[in-house]
């Protein structure tokens, strides 16, 4: 009985969960000029809904502009973490522990709100507008640095890699044959997390980029603004927008609920 | 010579870019602060402590702070609540648990902007799904977004839907590091599953907890693309008419990109940075002082 009832509170929250990724295409799936109360059965106009997004904002620009940035900060930080994390979690330096700790410490500084002299700077350097704007300041995380530190502690085997400098290779070969293959998964992991929060992130691209380089988001953004907002218009492209990001989840999903254990 | 410096050059880019990008133009906003600056006029002028004086009169500032402190305790409380119930079903669920959990990790996955607009048309004050609902159970609906506690709690609805879940699975890593050896003996003792959970689960997680805790004041105080999107003249900053939901990142980035005091927007945005700075170090002490009575 407790159980059941247990499952039911699960559901529940599950249920909500998914909801208003549904409503998005619900309402993204209606004709605009019938959309007047709630309904709950979808509606045969999301095809042409999503044509009028391409029609009203530069969305394949934006959805281009989005994978490069995306793509070039996933990748960046993938292997600048992993190489800190390899060389905290596995090597001895001085000044190393000092070095961690302040790694960890600024995993609380509000960078964001910094913005303000970071776009100074970007305009000096004549990069302000530009995909290298965003780009820039994202390649590399304390957290992913964190991150790949706790992997690296708990999945090489520190005699391995001892074994391996004995024998006379370079530290940087030691990293590429002996703690890479071992990480991979919360590689993976970062990736993913990455990916998705280059994709999402907002501020920061609405200050720094500028109309003729819009990311999904500043496109969103800019489908919504106006007096009267067309909901299935705007909806319609929040599921476009959201598709690609929910494939990502799908595809690495199982390894990220593991790798959140480990955040 | 060359294999001593190998370790540092692994850990030099993660450094250089966070003092270049991070922590400098943090403390270049203190300086920033002290000077009339405008976005696109005249050279800044230096002005000292004018700004932070202007400030304290500034009725726009106060009611930002109080906006964002509200959001923050209608967000943090109820979502630790549930990610802590959420975390313990799972943990009395039958393994494996991995569809479950992907399925709570989900809303992670929609962007704050699509989440912004997405409940701002289920909170539409006209034809929303939630005032539908409302009305339907005879409450009657909501203006959530002229009525100043409404808005903050659509607000906080839309922190705790993207955020609940991902905690959740935080505080399930924790309970299931918890030897079983010490439910085991509870059991033995005599202890019911309400009474292990609250005194064997809940004084192990307290680590775990104020992690969760000092992680979402962090997040919490800098609340920006929710209120924004949530405005009924969306692409304005004001958060709402009287700005009742105009929190205080939204406020330094209305101060600095669209009325173009840069000078002003920073002293706005350092006094957040300080309060930031307090709180976390508060729950730094809270922590430290926890575990010296417990531990």
């Amino acid at each position: 009985m407790r159980r059941r009832s247990g499952g039911l509170l699960l559901l529940a929250f599950v249920a909500g969960s998914l909801f208003p990724y549904y409503w998005a295409f619900l309402v993204g799936s209606q004709d605009a000029v019938s959309l007047t109360g709630a309904t709950l059965v979808p509606g045969g106009h999301f095809l042409a809904n999503a044509e009028r997004v391409f029609d009203t904002v530069p969305f394949w620009r934006a959805l281009g502009n989005s994978v490069v940035v995306a793509g070039t900060v996933t990748a960046s930080t993938v292997v600048f973490a992993s190489l800190a994390g390899f060389a905290f979690a596995r090597t001895r330096f001085p000044g190393r522990d000092g070095l961690f700790r302040f790694v960890v410490a600024t995993m609380a500084v509000p960078t964001q709100l910094g913005i303000i002299p970071l776009y100074l700077a970007m305009a000096e350097l004549g990069w302000a507008g530009g995909l290298q704007a965003v780009i820039v300041p994202n390649l590399v995380t304390a957290l992913g640095v964190f991150w790949m530190r706790q992997y690296t502690v708990s999945a090489v085997p520190p005699e391995l890699v001892d074994a391996a400098r004995v024998d006379g290779c370079s530290l940087a070969r030691t990293y590429w044959h002996v703690c890479l293959p071992s990480v991979r998964p919360a590689m993976a992991a970062l990736g993913m997390f990455t990916f998705m929060a280059s994709w999402n992130d907002f501020l920061w691209p609405l200050v720094a980029l500028d109309a003729d380089h819009p990311t999904v988001q500043l496109a969103l953004e800019r489908l919504q603004s106006g007096h009267y907002v067309d909901y299935p218009l705007v909806l319609a492209g929040t599921t476009l927008a959201t598709v690609p990001v929910l494939a990502v989840f799908a595809v690495f999903g199982r390894r990220s609920v593991d790798g959140v254990a480990l955040g | 010579m060359r294999a001593r410096l190998t370790p540092y050059l692994c850990v030099a880019p993660f450094f250089v870019l966070f003092t270049v990008t991070g922590l400098f133009p943090l403390l270049y906003t203190g300086y920033v602060s002290l000077f009339s600056w405008d976005l696109v006029g005249d050279a800044p002028t230096f002005v000292g402590l004018a700004n932070y004086a202007e400030l304290l009169g500034d009725d726009r500032f106060g009611t930002a702070l109080v906006n964002t402190a509200s959001i923050f305790l209608l967000a943090t409380g109820p979502q630790l609540l549930v990610a802590v119930g959420i975390a313990a079903l799972l943990d009395a669920a039958p393994r494996p648990t991995t569809g479950w959990r992907v399925a709570v990790l989900a809303p992670t996955a929609m962007s704050v902007v699509a989440v912004g607009i997405v409940f701002a048309n289920l909170f539409g004050p006209k034809y929303g799904l939630v005032n539908a609902g409302l009305e339907a159970l005879g409450i009657g609906a909501v203006d959530w977004q002229a009525d100043r506690l409404a808005s903050h709690v659509a607000i906080a609805v839309m922190v705790n839907w993207r955020w609940t879940g991902y905690n959740a699975l935080v505080v399930l890593a924790a309970m299931r590091a918890i030897p079983p050896s010490l439910h085991e003996a509870a059991t033995v003792d005599g202890a019911g599953r309400w009474r292990r959970f609250r005194h064997v689960t809940l004084p192990l997680l307290r680590p775990t907890l104020l992690f969760v805790v000092v992680t979402s004041t962090i997040g919490g105080l800098q609340v920006f693309t929710e209120p924004k999107l949530l405005d009924a003249q969306p692409g304005s900053a004001n958060g709402g008419a009287s700005g009742q939901f105009q929190t205080v990142a939204l406020y330094v980035y209305q101060s600095a990109f669209e009325t173009r005091r840069l000078g002003y927007a920073s002293a706005v945005a350092w006094v957040l940075v300080l309060l930031v700075a307090v709180l976390a170090w508060v729950n730094y002490r809270l922590t430290k002082r926890m575990a010296g009575v417990d531990g």
